[in-house]
C-alpha cells in the first residue's frame, strides 16, 4: 500500500556502463515519521541508493515510491516532497547563510513576503542567525552542515534525505546535527532516509537500520533486533602480567571463540552470553592470573556486518562510492 | 509548486552578480591584462601605421578593439569555472532537487558575465578615450560597440558554461584558455588582414571567426559606419551564441539527469 | 658533508622532474606547442612588419622573432618549473624533498638543471621548425653558440625567480607572481620592432630593460652582427646572481616550515 509520506523500494537496481551494480537490488520500507538508518562502508551504495530515491539518477530497474510518488515518472511530485542534505555540503562559498536561505525559498516557490521569515526561522533553529550574513566560505564544517540541513528545510518537505551528514565533523556539531534530526522526525514527523558509515549513529538515531554491502542489503531491522540475532558479547582481559597473556588466552577460551585482536589482552566470544562472564572470573581466578582490565562488549552493528559479510564495517570499503558512478552524476 | 520562470533567473542572475562582485581576482585580470597589452602593442605596433593602406594613423584607435575580444575570452573562463564549481561541490544538485527549469540556470549564470562585460566595455572605452583613441562612429558607435560586446561576452560565455556541464571540472575549462588565445592570434588582431603577407596565415585569418568580431568593432572605431563588417560580426556572434546555448543545454539535460 | 650528496641530490632531483615532464603530456605537449604558436603568430601574422620604414634587420623577420621566441621559452620554462616545485610543495612531495635531502641546495640545482633540459628540447623543436620554415641565419657557430649561452641564462635567471616564489608560497596559489613580472619585463622590450623604432613612453621603459639587451644581443648573434653582447651577458649573469639570492631565500623559507 502507498503511504503519502513513506519510502517503498522494490528490487531497484543501478549500473553503470563500466563497472559492477552500484544497487544490485534492494527492497525496503521506511514508514512514515521513522528514521531509517542505512549503513555501509565506502563503496557499498548508500549515495547511489540515495541519488535514486531523490530523482537525480534513474534506476537501471526496479521500482521506488518516495511520498507516494513514482521516483522515475513523477520526478518533480516527489522534488516538491522531499528535502536533502547530501554527500556535499553543497554550498556557494562567495553568498552568506541569509543569502542562500534567500535563493532556496524562492526557487522553492515561496511567496516573497514569507522568505525572509523562513529563512530566518531556520537560521535560528540551526544555530547561524549571528552568523547568517557572513560568508559561506569562512563557515566551519559544523556550520555548513547545520546549513546545509536548514536548506533542506525550506519548503517544510515530509520526507528527509541525509547522505553521511555527520562525516569529517567534531563530537560537538556531531551531537547538535542528531539532536535536531532527532527532534525533526519525533516532533514534527519528519521522515529520516539517513546515511552513515558510523555505527554509532545509525544506533543513536535510527529507528530501523539497513546494512548494505556492495549493492545488496545483508540485513534489515531495528538495532536491538539486529544485535540480538547475533546475540553473543564479548569479553577482553588484560593480564597483569604480560607473561601470563597464553595462560589468560587458554583459560578464556574454554568459555568461546576468539573474536577481534586486543593489543594487549585476549577477546572472546562469550558461548554462554553474558551469564558466563561470573564464569570466566572464578576459571581465572581459580589458575591464578591476575587480571589488569576486564570489560564486557555488547554486540555491536560492526559485530552484525562481520557476521553477515564476514569483514569488519570499520575499516571495510575500498574504493570511494563515487568512482563507480560516471561523472556525469557525480555532482 | 509551479515557480515563474522570470523568478527563477532573477534569483539565479542575482547569485550570478554578487558571486561576480566578490570574486576580484575575476575582475581585476579581466579589466587589467588586456590594458596592459594595448598599451604594450599600441606603442610597439605604432609603426605599423606607416605600412602603405594602413587604415588610420593611430594604431591605439586600431587595436582597442582587441581588448573586447580577450574581455569575451574572460567570460568563458569566469562563466564556466564558476559553473564547474558548481558542479563540483554539489551545489548543482542542490538546484536541481528543486522546480528549476534548465533555461533558467543557464541564462541567470550568463548574467554575472553580462556585468562583467559592461564593467570591461565601460573601463576599454574611457581608457580609449583618455589614451586619444578616435571613435569613427561617433556615440551610436559606441553604443553598437557595446551592444556587440555584450552579444560576444554571452556567445562566448554559453561556451564555458558547455565546458564546465561536459567536464564538470574548473580545470578543463581552465584549460580552454590556451585554445581561445590560439583564435585570437591567429586572426586579423595585429594587422588588417590585406596587410598579412604570410600568405597561410592570411588564409587561417580569414576562416577564423574571430576575425570578423575585432573587424566589426574595429570598423566603428577607425572607417565608421561598415554595413558588411557589422553584419559579418554580428552574425558570427550570434552563431557562437546559439551553438554555444545548444551544446550548453544538451550538456545540462546529460550532466542534469533527474527524472 | 661531501659533494657526493649534492651532487645525488641535484641530479635525482632533475631526474625526477624531466622525467614527469616527458611522461605527462599535460606538462610535455604545451611546451612543446606554445613557442611554436608564438612563433608562428609572430613571425607569420607579422611579417609584414618588416617593411615598415627604417626596419633593418637584414636576415629577415622570422629570424627577429625567432630570437624573441627562444628567448620567451627559456624565461616561461624557469616559470613552469617554477609551478612545479609549487605543486610539490603544494602535495607534500617538497617537504619530503627536504626532509630527505642530505644537502638541500642540490634541490634547487635540480630543478634548475630540470629547467635547462626542458628549454633545450624545446630549443631544437623550435629551431628545427623555423629552418624547416625558411628562417636565414646568417650567424656563425660561435654567434649561436653564445644566443644559446644567452638563452640557457635566461633559462637560469627566471627558474630561480620562480623557485624563490614558489618556496615561498609553497602552493600554486603563487603561480601569477610567478608568471607577471615575467611577462611584463618580456613586453616591456622591442619585440615586434627595434628599439629605434619604439617610440613614446615605450622607449623609455625599454631602453632600461635588461631584456632589451638580451634580445638585441640575440638578434646579432642571429644576424651575425654581434651587438651589445659584454651588456646582455652582464645583465644576464647579473640577474642570476641577484635570483640566486632569491631562490636560497625561499630555500631556507621552505626549511623553517619543513622543520
Amino acid at each position: 500500500m502507498t503511504q503519502p509520506e513513506g519510502i517503498e523500494v522494490e528490487r531497484l537496481v543501478r549500473e553503470f556502463k563500466k563497472g559492477p551494480r552500484a544497487v544490485d537490488g534492494i527492497d525496503l520500507e521506511v514508514a512514515p515519521g521513522k528514521i531509517y538508518g542505512f549503513l555501509g562502508p565506502n563503496g557499498a551504495g548508500k549515495s547511489t541508493t540515495v541519488h535514486m530515491l531523490t530523482t537525480l539518477l534513474p534506476p537501471t530497474s526496479g521500482t521506488a515510491r518516495v511520498a507516494g510518488y513514482d521516483v522515475v515518472s513523477q520526478g518533480p511530485q516527489v522534488r516538491s516532497r522531499i528535502g536533502a542534505a547530501l554527500q556535499e555540503a553543497a554550498l556557494d562559498p562567495f553568498l552568506t547563510g541569509r543569502e542562500h536561505m534567500r535563493l532556496q525559498t524562492a526557487m522553492h516557490g515561496l511567496p516573497k513576503p514569507e522568505r525572509a521569515a523562513r529563512g530566518d526561522e531556520l537560521l535560528a533553529r540551526v544555530g547561524l542567525i549571528e552568523a547568517a550574513d557572513r560568508k559561506v566560505g569562512g563557515y566551519s564544517g559544523g556550520m555548513k552542515r547545520r546549513l546545509d540541513l536548514g536548506l533542506a528545510l525550506v519548503h517544510r518537505p515530509r520526507i528527509l534525505f541525509l547522505d553521511e551528514p555527520t562525516t569529517g565533523l567534531d563530537v560537538q556539531s556531531r551531537t547538535a546535527l542528531w539532536s535536531e534530526v532527532a527532534r525533526l522526525a519525533r516532533e514534527d514527523g519528519v521522515t529520516v532516509f539517513l546515511t552513515t558509515q558510523y555505527l554509532e549513529e545509525a544506533d543513536a538515531l535510527a529507528d530501523r537500520v539497513g546494512i548494505i554491502d556492495h549493492g545488496r542489503l545483508v540485513a534489515e531491522g531495528t538495532p536491538t533486533a539486529l544485535k540480538a540475532e547475533i546475540g553473543r558479547p564479548t569479553v577482553e582481559a588484560i593480564p597483569r602480567d604480560d607473561g601470563e597473556l597464553d595462560a589468560l588466552a587458554s583459560v578464556m577460551e574454554r568459555f568461546g571463540e576468539r573474536a577481534g585482536a586486543s593489543p594487549k589482552g585476549v577477546s572472546v566470544r562469550l558461548r554462554g552470553g553474558e551469564a558466563d562472564l561470573a564464569n570466566v572470573v572464578r576459571a581465572l581466578d581459580a589458575e591464578g592470573i591476575g587480571v589488569e582490565h576486564l570489560q564486557l562488549h555488547a554486540p555491536s552493528l560492526d559485530d552484525v556486518f562481520l557476521a553477515k559479510t564476514g569483514r569488519s564495517l570499520e575499516g571495510a570499503g575500498g574504493e570511494e562510492e563515487t568512482a563507480t558512478e560516471p561523472a556525469a552524476v557525480t555532482a | 509548486m509551479s515557480v515563474p520562470l522570470l523568478t527563477q533567473v532573477g534569483q539565479l542572475a542575482r547569485r550570478s552578480v554578487l558571486r561576480t562582485l566578490r570574486q576580484p581576482a575575476q575582475i581585476v585580470p579581466a579589466l587589467v591584462f588586456p590594458l596592459f597589452l594595448l598599451a604594450v602593442n599600441s606603442s610597439g605596433l605604432a609603426r605599423a601605421t606607416n605600412l602603405p593602406n594602413f587604415p588610420t594613423k593611430s594604431y591605439l584607435t586600431f587595436a582597442l578593439a582587441i581588448p573586447f575580444m580577450q574581455g569575451a575570452l574572460f567570460s568563458v573562463m569566469n562563466a564556466g569555472t564558476d559553473l564547474a564549481r558548481d558542479v563540483e561541490t554539489g551545489f548543482l544538485n542542490r538546484l536541481a532537487l528543486t522546480p528549476l527549469r534548465g533555461s533558467a540556470l543557464l541564462s541567470g549564470l550568463l548574467a554575472g558575465a553580462v556585468v562583467l562585460g559592461l564593467l570591461q566595455a565601460a573601463t576599454y572605452l574611457l581608457v580609449g578615450l583618455a589614451a586619444g583613441a578616435s571613435f569613427a562612429a561617433g556615440v551610436p558607435g559606441v553604443l553598437v560597440i557595446v551592444a556587440l560586446s555584450m552579444l560576444m561576452t554571452v556567445g562566448f560565455g554559453s561556451v564555458g558554461l558547455f565546458a564546465a556541464l561536459r567536464t564538470g571540472s574548473g580545470e578543463a575549462v581552465q584549460s580552454l584558455f590556451p585554445v581561445f588565445f590560439v583564435f585570437l592570434f591567429l586572426s586579423s588582431m595585429s594587422l588588417p588582414r590585406n596587410l598579412i603577407q604570410t600568405d597561410w596565415f592570411r588564409e587561417v585569418a580569414t576562416y577564423n571567426p574571430v576575425s570578423y568580431l575585432i573587424e566589426a568593432v574595429r570598423s566603428l572605431l577607425v572607417k565608421g559606419w561598415d554595413g558588411e563588417a557589422l553584419a559579418l560580426g554580428f552574425g558570427v556572434a550570434a552563431i557562437i551564441l546559439v551553438v554555444g546555448m545548444v551544446a550548453a543545454n544538451a550538456a545540462l539535460h546529460t550532466r542534469m539527469v533527474r527524472t | 658533508m661531501s659533494r657526493g650528496g649534492f651532487r645525488t641530490t641535484a641530479l635525482a632531483v632533475a631526474w625526477r622532474s624531466i622525467h614527469a615532464f616527458t611522461h605527462n603530456r599535460a606538462l610535455f605537449i604545451p611546451a612543446m606547442v606554445f613557442p611554436l604558436f608564438f612563433f608562428s603568430a609572430f613571425a607569420g601574422g607579422l611579417s609584414t612588419i618588416s617593411r615598415v620604414p627604417q626596419f633593418d634587420f637584414p636576415t629577415g623577420y622570422t629570424a627577429f622573432q625567432y630570437v624573441f621566441v627562444i628567448l620567451q621559452s627559456s624565461a616561461f620554462g624557469g616559470v613552469f618549473t617554477g609551478f612545479g616545485i609549487a605543486r610539490d610543495f603544494e602535495t607534500g612531495f617538497g617537504r619530503r624533498l627536504m626532509l630527505a635531502a642530505p644537502r638541500r641546495g642540490g634541490i634547487v640545482v635540480g630543478y634548475a638543471l630540470a629547467a635547462m633540459g626542458r628549454a633545450m628540447v624545446t630549443w631544437v623543436v623550435l629551431t628545427t621548425v623555423a629552418l624547416i620554415a625558411g628562417m636565414q641565419i646568417d650567424g656563425g657557430g660561435v654567434d649561436l653558440f653564445g644566443l644559446f649561452g644567452l638563452a640557457l641564462l635566461v633559462n637560469l635567471a627566471a627558474t630561480l625567480w620562480a623557485t624563490g616564489v614558489a618556496m615561498r608560497v609553497r602552493s600554486i596559489q603563487g603561480g601569477p607572481l610567478m608568471q607577471m613580472p615575467v611577462f611584463l619585463v618580456l613586453f616591456l622590450a622591442p619585440v615586434y620592432v627595434p628599439l629605434d623604432l619604439l617610440s613614446g613612453w615605450i622607449h623609455g621603459v625599454a631602453s632600461v630593460n635588461p631584456a632589451t639587451a638580451l634580445l638585441e644581443a640575440g638578434r646579432g648573434f642571429v644576424s651575425g652582427r654581434p651587438t651589445t653582447v659584454a651588456v646582455a651577458f652582464a645583465a644576464a649573469a647579473a640577474l642570476v646572481a641577484v635570483f640566486a639570492v632569491w631562490a636560497r631565500g625561499g630555500l631556507r623559507s621552505a626549511e623553517s616550515e619543513a622543520a
